[in-house]
């Protein structure tokens, strides 16, 4: 198979200046092109998505009816048009999405020009370019899969050039047999070439899109994002995972409101933790997904120091670089610890900040609800909010004036930010230092492999109280009206009117929450494998074999030799192969044979090609021309060197589809 | 191969038949081991048509025709020749012998003694002979049919090996099938329709088709067949001895004459397992009892090596 590669006496013959292709090699192409460019025009201008599909179907008209080729002077306006429409949708050519935005308009168009070997091959090579570039932005199992589909389309187009005998079916194995040849090399060059702790250079990025939590809250902040079903992190206990009700994943803490927002406070940040851990630990690694931000999350409350990691006054656990990549950590956390003790006046004054007006009735309420002592206080409110009839909803109505007022006498339908808000302010107004908490609550462990997964949708507001004695104690608001909330998650707290719920997240669909689960463990796998094989995991495994010691330099020199020896021991393996004596015309005549065998007709081990020829004639005399006409051909490709690898494919292929019914 | 060779080889067979009936396939070896410039041996009982095939093809080739009937009496100066001293001139002169013909049948050559045998042998193998130091060439093209009697028959010297090695092809020529043999029965004497016989070929034909052989495309893979049939004459613990390399060289001469007859430009298989009991059947030796192996010891040995 790689002889036929590698004599590109074919190839070379068809460089010639005009090179029609026909019909299934074109389809080959386009199909490529076609999978190629579908999960990049998604994330390119309206009218690129529409162009490009456009050129290639004008392609596949052209293919099928050999018409309405582009004229020259239509092409070189057409392709300076692309050109200068990508500078003004984007503004510039530099970065990811306009170079591949050019790119893919520029393949559509070679393919459509395509006069010559060489046009097609340059499209060939456009083709593996942009597959390369679904990974700027997308790293996942399916991605790499889809990428993995695209690129054997791919080479089964060049081989469908280099070979128009071969049947699709050969192709594709074919396609995927040189894929396979790659592998080891993929493996040697993934595992040794250097990581570096600090990226040499940064992928040029467009946009980091902020998701998840960010450092403010307003009404709707939560609830939008309890929509999306995004992974937020995973957690691996070490132990048995907390219960439900444990399961407060401290993200930003929120000190200052503007009548409207929560914001977080400005934050000294430190390496050790300002509490001392007591009690019960609990073990755990996050991998958080990227969210371009510092904040971790994580259960209450964490030991320092930890590597890459700074812990803020509020007790927030913060990464030191952002998070623009999954990224690991490994935390014990000390859920009794009694955090704030004697909190600094400063930090108390400012917890009980409010603004100078706005929310009259709420601070009359709050005025009427007080207590003697905090805790009555905080116990008056409480049984106040719980007896109010609020209800707990995904879409509650918004109010720009006074809305702690709106949601607390007017609407009493809220979700969890409305519920903390109110609950601060109410604390605020009656003297006590309170502040929002948002993170994740929840979280669900996958049954196959034991990880924890918190979505988006498990994000969550509540709030936190100082008490002299006791310093800063969780307080969920939420768990008063929607109890639920906190045991089972959203999908159990919520009516079902609610007809907004994540599909998951709905009870008839719980075996398509058990096919996720198992998803889940096999992309878990890869992200662990694969794309958090960053430099410490690296010095791990060079580690193990010895080789921890190489500086960079020294590591590419023994990855080029490793990959040169696998090199050669592909070739001594091909070598082999060539010289055994059984070549394709060989095993096309075995497979004559063989066919013949289950009529009892067998060829003898001694018996020549004529000798044969008149047997079967004799036996079947129905086919005596076409096992003549085989019997002849092969005879002449044998003994009458040289013969040509076109005849040799056209025997073959005569051998393969010969049916004898 | 130009179409008139074509023609030429097939007016050759078609004339030849008419006289030898009923043996086209002995005809065709006859005519291949010639085209192979190579020697022949017919072995056979007298009487089945050993001299009339001989006759025949000098006749519808054209050459010139020499017959010697070996006798136990025979000296090699009855077939080289003789210097003769010539009273005019006071020298000797020489007077070439019947071996000075284009095609020479030695009739019933295992009658001869050893010594007149091995002088008609060298001469086969050197196409020229030396008589009283003077090496005079023979005729070109040179080609000896020779016949023998099967060797139990009382009276005979058979050939020694190393000599039979000489010849390219052995045929037996056999009793004709019944309707050949009616026919012979029925029509005039076969001596009369030698008399009234052409050439149907010029002599530089002839030669165009020597030529022609030596062109003949053969495999690597037909080579190493070859090489498989001679080995396995080796290894076998039956044979006295293995072909020799000359036989190897024979065989595949053969096969490429063979395979131009059969018009085409290449050598296939079925040509080497043609002409392989023609070609090793007199030169090999069963341990057992010192005679020739019969044709099914041959073609058993045939189907015993697999194709490369």
């Amino acid at each position: 198979m790689i002889h036929r590669l590698l004599s590109f006496r074919l190839l070379a013959r068809h460089s010639s200046p005009n090179y029609t292709l026909r019909r299934d090699q074109g389809a080959w192409l386009l199909a490529a092109a076609a999978l190629t460019l579908a999960p990049h025009l998604l994330g390119m201008p309206p009218w690129v998505a529409i162009l490009c599909p456009v050129l290639l179907a004008w392609r596949g008209w052209r293919l099928w009816h050999g018409q309405l080729a582009p004229a020259r002077w239509l092409l070189i306006p057409l392709a300076l048009a692309a050109v200068i429409g990508v500078r003004i949708s984007h503004g510039h050519f530099f970065g990811k999405v306009p170079g591949l935005t050019l790119l893919a308009v520029l393949l559509s168009l070679k393919l459509l020009e395509s006069r010559n070997m060489r046009d097609i091959r340059v499209a060939v090579l456009l083709c593996l370019f942009l597959q390369f570039g679904f990974f700027f932005n997308n790293q996942s199992l399916p991605m790499t899969l889809l990428a993995l589909v695209t690129i054997v389309l791919t080479i089964g187009s060049l081989l469908a050039l280099i070979d128009p005998a071969a049947k699709t079916r050969e192709r594709l194995g074919m396609s995927v047999q040189l894929i396979i040849h790659g592998l080891p090399f993929m493996l040697v060059f993934f595992v040794l070439f250097p990581r570096l702790a600090m990226p040499l250079w940064g992928m040029p990025s467009d946009n980091s899109a902020i998701t998840g939590l960010s450092d403010s809250m307003a009404p709707g902040t939560i609830s939008e994002l309890s929509l999306s079903d995004e992974i937020a992190f995973r957690a691996e206990f070490i132990g048995p995972p907390p219960p439900p009700i444990a399961r407060y994943w401290r993200g930003p803490v929120m000190n200052d409101f503007d009548g409207r927002s929560w914001r977080i406070a400005p934050r000294p940040l430190r390496n050790q933790p300002l509490y001392t851990p007591t009690g019960v630990r609990v073990d755990y690694q996050l991998t958080v997904e990227p969210h371009y931000q510092i904040w971790l999350p994580v259960l209450d409350f964490p030991a320092g120091p930890v590597d890459n990691v700074r812990f803020s006054h509020d007790f927030q656990t913060l990464s030191r670089t952002p998070l623009n990549g999954r990224m690991q950590f490994r935390f014990s956390s000390y859920p009794e610890t009694m955090v704030g003790l004697d909190e600094n006046a400063w930090i108390l004054s400012q917890a009980r900040q409010l603004p100078r007006t706005g929310n009259p009735r709420a601070r009359a309420l709050a005025a009427e609800l007080r207590g003697e002592t905090p805790e009555q206080t905080l116990s008056q409110i409480l049984v106040w909010m719980r007896d109010a009839g609020f209800t707990y909803t995904l879409q509650p109505p918004l109010f720009d004036v006074d809305s702690v007022d709106f949601f607390l006498f007017d609407a009493r339908l809220g979700f969890c930010e409305h519920f903390a808000s109110a609950f601060v302010f109410l604390m605020r107004s009656a003297g006590i230092p309170a502040r929002i908490v948002t993170g994740y609550q929840g979280g669900t462990v996958n049954p196959i492999n034991q990880i924890m997964v918190v979505r988006q949708s498990d994000a969550h507001a509540w709030a936190e109280v100082w008490l002299e004695g006791r310093g800063w104690v969780r307080v969920d608001p939420t768990a008063l009206v929607a109890p639920l909330r906190i045991t089972d998650g959203l999908a159990g707290a919520l009516s079902s009117s609610e007809g907004e719920l994540p599909i998951f997240l709905r009870p008839e669909f719980f075996w398509l929450r058990d096919l996720r689960f198992r998803w889940e463990v096999i992309a878990n796998e890869w992200n662990r494998m694969v794309l958090t094989y960053n430099y410490a995991r690296q010095r791990d495994l060079l580690e193990d074999i010895g080789l921890d010691t190489l500086e960079p330099p020294s590591l590419i020199a023994v990855m080029i030799t490793v990959g040169v020896l696998l090199f050669i021991i592909m070739l001594l393996v091909w070598a082999r192969h060539a010289r055994d004596e059984r070549d394709a015309l060989d095993r096309a005549w075995a497979l004559f044979s063989n066919k013949l065998a289950r009529h009892g007709l067998a060829r003898a081990p001694a018996e020549g090609p004529l000798d044969f020829s008149r047997r079967l004639a004799a036996a079947l005399p129905a086919h005596a021309g076409t096992l003549g006409d085989i019997c002849a051909r092969y005879a002449r490709l044998r003994y009458r060197p040289p013969a040509s690898n076109d005849d040799i494919q056209e025997l073959s292929h005569a051998i393969r589809t010969l049916d004898l019914k | 191969m130009p179409p008139s060779l074509r023609s030429h080889i097939d007016d050759l067979i078609d004339a030849a038949s008419q006289i030898i009936l009923g043996k086209q396939d002995e005809i065709k070896l006859a005519l291949a081991c010639l085209i192979a410039r190579g020697h022949l041996l017919i072995e056979d009982v007298p009487g089945t048509g050993k001299t009339t095939l001989a006759h025949a093809l000098a006749r519808l080739l054209g050459l010139q025709f020499q017959r010697i009937q070996f006798t136990s009496d025979l000296l090699p100066a009855d077939i080289l020749g003789v210097s003769v001293f010539e009273r005019e001139t006071s020298t000797f002169r020489f007077r070439p012998g019947p071996v000075f013909a284009q095609l020479v049948l030695a009739d019933e050559i295992n009658r001869a003694t050893p010594k007149t045998q091995s002088a008609l042998l060298e001469a086969m193998e050197e196409r020229q002979i030396t008589a009283d130091g003077q090496t005079l060439p023979l005729p070109e093209p040179f080609f000896v049919i020779a016949t023998q009697n099967p060797s139990y028959q009382i009276g005979t010297f058979p050939l020694p090996e190393s000599q039979l090695d000489r010849f390219l092809l052995r045929i037996h020529l056999g009793y004709p099938e019944r309707a050949a043999e009616l026919e012979l029965l029925q029509s005039q004497s076969r001596r009369d329709l030698l008399e009234n016989l052409h050439p149907v070929i010029a002599l530089d034909r002839l030669q165009d088709l020597q030529r022609a052989v030596q062109e003949q495309i053969v495999a690597g893979r037909l080579i190493d067949y070859v090489y498989a049939l001679l080995d396995v004459t080796r290894q076998n613990a039956d044979f006295v001895t293995g072909l020799s390399p000359r036989a190897g060289l024979g065989l595949l001469a053969a096969a490429r004459a063979w395979s131009l007859i059969e018009g085409r430009d290449h050598v296939l298989p079925e040509d080497v397992q043609h002409m392989f009991p023609h070609v090793a059947g007199h030169r090999l030796h069963r341990t057992s009892d010192g005679r020739n192996p019969v044709a099914e010891e041959l073609s058993s040995l045939l189907r015993d090596i697999a194709l490369p």
